[in-house]
């Protein structure tokens, strides 16, 4: 038995314990496990905690002073907020590629450590619940959106489709994880009927968060750049690179760091979802570019301001270069055959992958929607201090949610009650933080 | 790691339950609880800035319902306590009302762009009819200095140097085009915005949630967004105001052109109009066959702004050939 799956499963609620006393204790240990762990789990912890607090006093001054503390204009009326929402609805959904191999193909490797995907949904998911509402200019006034108490403008606005897909989202991940870890603190194996529906459910329900989202943008006439039928395509193969970029650098991590053994198996089929997801993703861009300079015009303005730059405005040029770059080199070193047997040029590779769609997501798409105007004024965009430190901010607590769930989760569902040999396997100690 | 971490298990109590339910102290447990007050602590500072603003708000405009589940008792007392407010936070006297559209009238405007020569007065007047911020000047009218023989926005610009007129432009102010299937209106998350009876397109700005949806959507460049609290000198503002118009807005709200529904639904024109010194301007009710607009829509060569988007604007363009 690890030592961390004895805590979660030790003080086992006696027969006669009802849910409403059992469930609050299992809470309290979580809890209790999620901040409990070496020096290094602390010092990692501390330090996303001081991060995310300068984003939180950031958005404090933010809601006080009016979002003209941002580098946002009438002109670009959205920036860094929404291009990191639309990269972590990416990731959230590319998180569903770990589960497809482990309940679609019974890939027994990936099912060990599935749920580090779905833990992953349930931290990108905050990660772009927390950009939404840094973007809201009265955050006071969110209750306006909740549906009997507000006014929820559904179905005509995308917007209230996107609320629902991504509640609905993280909640069905919140059940799945939720469910199978009480399952453990009450030593009782998990009926299937009470997760596996929910599973199947959520891989659907994953390409529908990144559509949804890609159809807030391509429904607007007014943005020719964004008016494509190829956004949710591209989205979809967006997140299909970012999500296993980050789980194969997680997995390590995890191994390393947690002295957690998650073998070679999982990282090795996600590395393959990879080679696939970058080309096509590349080629969906191409066909971008192509379109637009093919055509010219009017409807080229966007693409000529983010590759060569637009009467002199040339902002967002380095960004759209390193990102192609970025892209390109990540491709050719997954694509390449000695790759996989260095695990640190995976993880570069992975890295530079993650990077240039963040990139691509963000400065390259969200930010040139908006350049040149509608009525064709050319008016730049740079963010300032305060969205850096809230978006650092916003992440540093995404980072915090998953290196605790993880933390607490994956040692005890992968020790099965039955499967001695296995926990035998890992003789280190687990608890001792996943992330470091 | 585990031999970096050889401590770890050892300096846990020895049973490991939850340390809140059986009440040993240990080093682990201080050190967790002081780590949390400390946590705690810093969080307060952290939003010390909210409270400072919260403070300029009151609970009753918090708790405000939508413009339309007002009933007319509960919106007259709206409008004085809006009054009052004005009062404490520009020092200003001021007159809200909630003025309804006539039942009968849409509205439509015109411009001739053969006359437009410009000046930028309508923007002005803008400026100042609706009580825009003064640090950023802001206004609902752009004015496009045109190439002559070219109808392509790219080749247009509005940071010419005025007021004289360039004799090889042509001139075209910009404003909300208040079309019928406008996407600003199809876009907003909570229904802040939308189509009133007699065709203006109108913001709620007190239920309006500053997501900028709108923003995105509008392809006239319509809409603003109040980056901070606006400004406006006490002897500056104009005290004649409407709910759903020029009311002073507050910070963090989308607002935009609102046909000056204060003044056109009581019989007066809009600001820009009165303002235009070369009569470029044609207001007036699209139901009335003998308004000038109707005139105006049946002999002259009219057109609108990006008709291929399918917003069908009630904003008209002509020449006076």
């Amino acid at each position: 038995m690890t030592s961390a799956a004895a805590t979660v499963s030790e003080p086992r609620p006696g027969p006669h314990e009802g849910h409403a006393v059992s469930y609050p204790r299992f809470l309290l240990r979580v809890l209790w496990l999620a901040t409990d762990g070496s020096p290094r789990f602390y010092a990692w912890m501390t330090v996303l905690t001081a991060i995310a607090l300068v984003g939180l006093h950031a958005w404090a001054v933010q809601v006080r002073d009016g979002m003209g503390v941002t580098g946002m204009t009438d002109h670009v009326s959205w920036g860094l907020y929404i291009a990191n929402f639309t990269f972590g609805v990416g990731l959230a959904a590319g998180a569903v590629m770990m589960v497809i191999p482990a309940y679609l193909f019974h890939d027994r490797d990936m099912h060990d450590v599935v749920i580090v995907g779905e833990l992953l949904a349930i931290a990108a998911i905050t990660v772009c619940i927390l950009f939404v509402m840094a973007d809201l200019g009265r955050p006071d006034r969110f209750w306006h959106m909740l549906p009997g108490i507000g006014r929820f403008h559904w179905p005509m606005s995308l917007l209230t489709w996107d609320v629902l897909v991504l509640n609905g989202y993280l909640l069905l991940n919140l059940h799945i994880c939720g469910y199978l870890l009480y399952m453990r603190f009450l030593g009782r194996k998990p009926d299937p009927r009470w997760y596996v529906p929910f599973v199947f459910l959520s891989i659907g329900w994953a390409i529908s968060v990144h559509t949804v989202t890609a159809f807030l943008y391509c429904g607007l006439g007014g943005r020719p750049f964004w008016n494509t039928a190829l956004l949710a395509p591209r989205f979809l193969a967006s997140a299909f690179v970012s999500g296993p970029a980050f789980l194969i650098v997680a997995l390590r991590l995890i191994e390393s760091q947690g002295g957690f053994a998650v073998g070679p198996g999982p990282r090795r089929t996600l590395h393959g979802i990879l080679r696939v997801a970058i080309l096509v993703n590349l080629l969906m861009v191409g066909s971008e570019a192509f379109t637009a300079f093919y055509t010219g015009g009017g409807h080229a303005a966007t693409a000529q301001y983010l590759f060569f730059g637009l009467h002199g405005h040339t902002a967002l040029v380095a960004w759209t270069w390193t990102a192609v770059a970025f892209g390109v080199v990540a491709a050719v070193a997954l694509l390449w055959p000695g790759t996989a047997a260095h695990p640190w040029r995976l993880d570069a590779a992975c890295a530079l992958a993650f990077v240039g769609v963040w990139i691509e997501k963000g400065m390259g798409l969200i930010v040139p929607g908006f350049v040149p105007s509608t009525l064709h004024e050319v008016v730049e965009y740079a963010p300032t201090l305060v969205e850096w430190q809230i978006s650092a901010g916003v992440w540093a607590f995404g980072l915090l949610v998953f290196t605790a769930a993880v933390k607490v989760a994956l040692p005890v569902l992968r020790d099965e009650p039955a499967g001695g040999e296995r926990a035998d396997a890992s003789a280190t100690p687990v608890a001792s933080g996943t992330a470091g | 790691m585990a031999t970096e971490l050889p401590q770890a298990p050892a300096d846990r109590p020895a049973p490991r339950r939850l340390p809140v339910l059986q009440g040993g102290v240990t080093r682990r447990t201080t050190v967790k609880a002081l780590g949390a007050t400390l946590g705690l602590a810093a969080f307060a500072r952290a939003i010390a800035p909210l409270t400072e603003w919260a403070r300029d708000i009151p609970v009753d405009r918090f708790l405000q319902r939508h413009y339309r589940e007002l009933t007319p008792e509960a919106m007259q007392t709206l409008l004085r306590q809006l009054e009052q407010e004005t009062r404490e936070q520009y020092g200003a006297e001021v007159h809200i009302e909630d003025v309804k559209p006539t039942p009968g009238v849409a509205f439509g405007y015109a411009l001739n762009l053969s006359v437009c020569n410009g000046c930028r007065r309508c923007a002005e007047a803008c400026h100042i009819e609706n009580n825009h911020d003064r640090a950023s000047q802001e206004s609902y009218i752009r004015v496009l200095e045109m190439s002559k023989g070219s109808m392509d926005m790219e080749r247009g610009r509005v940071d010419y140097a005025g007021p004289n007129p360039d004799p090889d432009k042509f001139y075209m102010p910009v404003q909300c085009q208040q079309c019928d299937d406008a996407p600003c209106v199809k876009v907003c998350p909570v229904e802040a915005t939308w189509k009133e009876s007699d065709g203006i397109v109108v913001v709620d700005y007190d239920w309006c949630i500053g997501c900028r949806y709108c923003e995105a959507a509008c392809p006239y460049h319509a809409r603003r967004f109040n980056w901070t609290k606006p400004q406006v000198p006490a002897a500056e503002v104009n005290p004649d105001q409407a709910y759903l118009s020029n009311r002073i807005r507050p910070q963090g709200v989308v607002e935009k052109c609102h046909f000056c529904l204060h003044r056109t639904r009581k019989g007066r024109l809009p600001a820009c109009l009165e303002a235009c010194p070369t009569g470029a301007r044609v207001f007036g009710n699209l139901l009335d066959p003998d308004s000038e607009i109707r005139r105006v829509l049946a002999d002259k060569r009219v057109y609108v702004l990006k008709e291929e988007l399918g917003t069908r604007p009630r904003f008209f363009y002509f020449f006076d050939v």
